[in-house]
């Protein structure tokens, strides 16, 4: 392996932690039932990852006739990430993700 | 250049002064409060345009010097003893940081007994924390190191920090005769301090001081070490440097009177008592020779060797014990002279701890002995002077006894 | 989709559900991009930048153990003389900032530095494996305050830190906790609108040292709050009239519904007399805090 060194072991690559795939530490893994989320991100906020994405909103689909939710950004997990700890679950205030059991 | 009378701080300060340090942390402590005093007053009446935090520790002192060097500023420091004893955990993160931070030294002996007077156990107990280490004979030497420091620790090819050491006293308290530089000459000699691995810039973030696992942490540790051993070769240069620029010579190891059958070694203050004695011991026919050694760390040993060359006993009188072993100079020249294959006798005379005096008799006992030890009428080994041996004896005796 | 700062990545070796990033992630999210991280030795600092790599994004710095108030000092001097200008926002745990680090921290708040120091408090030397800090509740476990039988569990109450650095007239200190997040960004929107020191405690629940399922560690900063076990406030320049409680919970929860899902108190809660010992410590603290806040709003002192 060639080891990358630098002089004074100063780290000059931020945000280069996002190279470890720490979703194998997983032993429970949350599924967001997007029929149910009413995009509040939440769960976004509190993920200690960060593990959890703001992306388009139609990326997913929104609860059904409810339109202004829709517009909102979708959240969706980035299970390379997500190590399964369930705040995401505990915090959603629909109950809109599920803790299952990790198939690897 | 203008010639002042300055005391050996005063000096030292000076030599902060002229560096234009960006940032000075620094906390009082006998014998080297005078600097920060000075440094105070100077900026205060406006004179010094730099950033003094005057923090609740040496500890703190040193820490914030690394805060203020890690984001890219040119930072200055002073202590002594107990302050440098404190400051141990942070020196070894500065070098192993590779931040080029230059501290004056008040080189005073430790507790307990709490003492206030010279001694170098203060600097030799921070040997091995990766910092170059230079002893000043003089107030002018003082000045002058400090800049030189600058200029290598501040080199690309070192990034090291160094400090420079004043004797209690003898030199920190005592006026001389000092050549103080002129500014733009100090300028010339070293430019502003453009870091170039550490800084704090949120426009280029980097982590500074993260953990290291065996799997890296060794690399950083040969790093200091190639870092150091090319310091030696720096350094020289900016002696040189410093000769062609202020008219006065430095070197890492100063000979003198060379030659001799005994050869004396020392640092700081006391060599020049050593030298006078050398003088006048010459005249009356002795074979004695004289080396000081003004950089500890690095330690010339292959240069030492060179000026050892010839001699049948090597005796190294040092202000410092490694108890359980011998002194820390004596355990640098055994290395050298193993190392380069000098076959000469070696004896380590402890002089001057605590502020004792060291005088010519000291040096004519040295002298003594190391005759003795070179008709081999005396093992060589380490000898204490101007000690109340039977005194101490007599006391160990009681509670034996008890 | 309008990118957002992110001021961490993933990938960092935290507990799963640990709160400390929680913290750290809205703070610095609030600061924005032009600041510079302080670090003392501790949980955080190791979790996040193992060599070579670092979930920061920011400039950031870890000198040693018990110096991120010097060090954060000594980047705040270096920046003036460089005529540079951004946030120094120092982060240290409870051991680093209540016992080893405290006399540092006392020196940069007297010296009146431009620094917000935010203690993410998770009430124990967490890195080293849950040994007891000044910080550390009444009659916790932790590995050297164990739950013995003669002896149960720490002796001595809660160190109120954030008290004695408003005491040393510290133009703003503030409480925190990530349950409220909204308290917790205006906190910090109002420290860095303040120039000197200012000082923010931010309640950290760990997982691994307070012993509950990670899914719950807003719940229990939420319920911290709720109890009164760590009351939501804030205050300038030291001032008793400034004082105010940021939160007052429409009713006071018994404080066995924070203790109950943290097995570091399960002696306490099979014992009623222990558990009746913190509820008073709790209310005493409470009752205090409630009464100056009136005092303060009604201009009364
Ligand atoms: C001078 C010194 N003493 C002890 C340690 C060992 N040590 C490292 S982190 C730590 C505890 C940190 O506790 P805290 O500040 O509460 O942070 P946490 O790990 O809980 O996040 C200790 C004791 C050290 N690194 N330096
Ligand atoms: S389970 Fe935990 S780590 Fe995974 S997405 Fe939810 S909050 Fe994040
Ligand atoms: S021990 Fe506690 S504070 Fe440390 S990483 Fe784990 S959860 Fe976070
Ligand atoms: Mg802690």
């Amino acid at each position: 392996m060639v080891k990358k060194v630098t002089v004074g072991a100063v780290v000059p690559w931020p945000g280069s932690t996002a190279e470890n795939k720490t979703g194998s530490w997983r032993t429970l893994k949350p599924v967001i039932h997007y029929e149910k989320c009413i995009r509040c991100a939440i769960c976004w906020m509190y993920c200690p990852e960060p593990a959890i994405l703001k992306v388009d909103p139609d990326k997913y689909p929104a609860p059904e006739g409810k339109p202004a939710i829709a517009k909102l950004p979708a959240v969706e997990i980035d299970y390379d990430y997500c190590k399964g700890c369930g705040i995401c679950a505990e915090e959603c205030p629909v109950n809109a993700i599920e803790m299952v059991e990790e198939v690897k | 250049m203008v010639v002042m009378t300055l005391e050996g701080n005063e000096a030292a300060a000076w030599g902060a002064r002229l560096a234009r340090p960006d940032v000075i942390a620094a906390y009082p402590i006998t014998p080297s409060t005078h600097i920060p005093e000075r440094l105070s007053e100077w900026i205060a009446d406006g004179i010094m345009d730099s950033e003094m935090i005057l923090t609740e520790s040496e500890h703190s002192a040193l820490s914030a010097c690394v805060g203020a060097s890690a984001t890219g500023a040119r930072v200055f420091t002073a202590t002594a003893s107990q302050g440098l004893a404190l400051m141990h955990e942070i020196l070894h993160i500065a070098s192993g940081m590779r931040l080029p931070i230059v501290m004056a030294i008040g080189n005073r002996a430790l507790s307990a007994p709490i003492n206030i007077w010279c001694d170098h156990q203060d600097m030799m107990s921070q040997r091995d924390t990766g910092w170059m280490q230079f002893f000043a004979e003089s107030n002018q030497e003082a000045l002058d190191l400090i800049l030189i420091a600058y200029k290598v620790a501040e080199d690309r090819r070192v990034l090291l920090p160094a400090m420079v050491g004043l004797d209690a006293f003898t030199l920190t308290h005592t006026f001389e005769q000092v050549d103080v530089p002129e500014q733009e000459e100090v300028d010339r000699y070293l430019p502003k301090y453009r870091p170039v691995h550490a800084f704090l810039d949120p426009e280029r973030p980097i982590t500074q001081g993260p953990l290291g696992t065996p799997q890296h942490y060794m690399e950083f540790k040969y790093a200091q070490y190639e870092a150091m051993n090319r310091a030696k070769g720096v350094i020289v240069e900016a002696m040189e440097e410093f000769g062609r620029a202020f008219g006065r010579e430095y070197a890492p190891l100063v000979p003198f009177s060379p030659g001799g059958e005994i050869v004396l070694v020392t640092m700081g203050s006391m060599s020049g008592t050593a030298r006078v004695f050398v003088r006048g011991a010459r005249q009356e026919g002795e074979s004695v020779s004289h080396v000081k050694v003004v950089a500890f760390r690095p330690f010339y040993h292959s240069k030492l060797a060179e000026l050892l060359a010839g001699a049948k006993v090597v005796a190294v009188v040092e202000r410092a014990f490694s108890y359980g072993s011998v002194g820390p100079l004596a355990q640098d020249v055994a290395y050298a002279m193993h190392r380069y294959g000098i076959k000469a006798k070696l004896a380590n005379f402890i002089v001057g701890l605590g502020g004792r005096d060291v005088t010519l008799r000291d040096f004519s006992e040295v002298l003594e002995t190391s005759k003795r030890i070179l008709k081999g009428e005396e093992d060589p080994g380490v000898f204490w002077l101007n000690v109340a041996k039977e005194e101490v004896l007599k006391a160990e005796e009681v509670i034996w006894n008890a | 989709m309008p990118e957002e700062f992110e001021p961490i990545a993933p990938g960092h070796s935290a507990c799963a559900g640990c709160g400390s990033t929680q913290i750290v992630r809205w703070v610095l999210k609030e600061a924005g991009p032009n600041t510079i991280v302080v670090n003392a030795t501790g949980c955080l600092e190791v979790f996040s930048t193992t060599y070579p790599y670092t979930m920061w994004r920011v400039p950031w710095l870890h000198v040693a153990f018990e110096n991120a108030a010097a060090a954060a000092s000594g980047v705040e001097a270096a920046l003036k003389r460089m005529g540079k200008k951004a946030h120094i926002i120092a982060f240290g745990g409870d051991g680093g900032t209540a016992d080893i680090g405290f006399q540092a921290l006392s020196g940069m708040v007297e010296r009146g530095h431009d620094v917000l120091y935010v203690m993410y408090d998770n009430e124990a030397y967490m890195n080293t494996g849950i040994q007891r800090s000044s910080s550390t509740p009444l009659l916790a476990w932790t590995t050297t305050s164990p739950a013995g039988k003669v002896i149960p569990g720490k002796q001595q109450p809660k160190k109120p830190v954030a008290w004695i650095i408003a005491a040393h007239g510290a133009p703003y200190v503030a409480t925190a906790s990530i349950a409220y997040l909204t308290d917790l960004r205006k906190k910090v929107r109002t420290a860095l609108s303040i120039k000197g020191p200012k000082f923010i405690q931010a309640i950290q629940p760990c997982t691994t040292g307070w012993r509950f399922d990670p899914s719950l560690t807003v719940k229990l900063a939420r319920l911290a709050v709720e109890t009164c076990y760590f009351p939501l406030w804030e205050m300038r320049n030291g001032d008793l009239r400034t004082f105010r409680l940021t939160y007052i919970p429409k009713e006071k929860k018994p404080v066995e519904e924070f203790l109950r899902p943290q097995r570091r108190f399960r002696h306490v809660l099979q014992n009623p007399d222990l558990l009746e010992r913190i509820q008073k410590w709790v209310d005493e603290n409470w009752e205090r805090m409630l009464k100056l806040h009136e005092a303060a709003v009604n201009q009364k002192l």
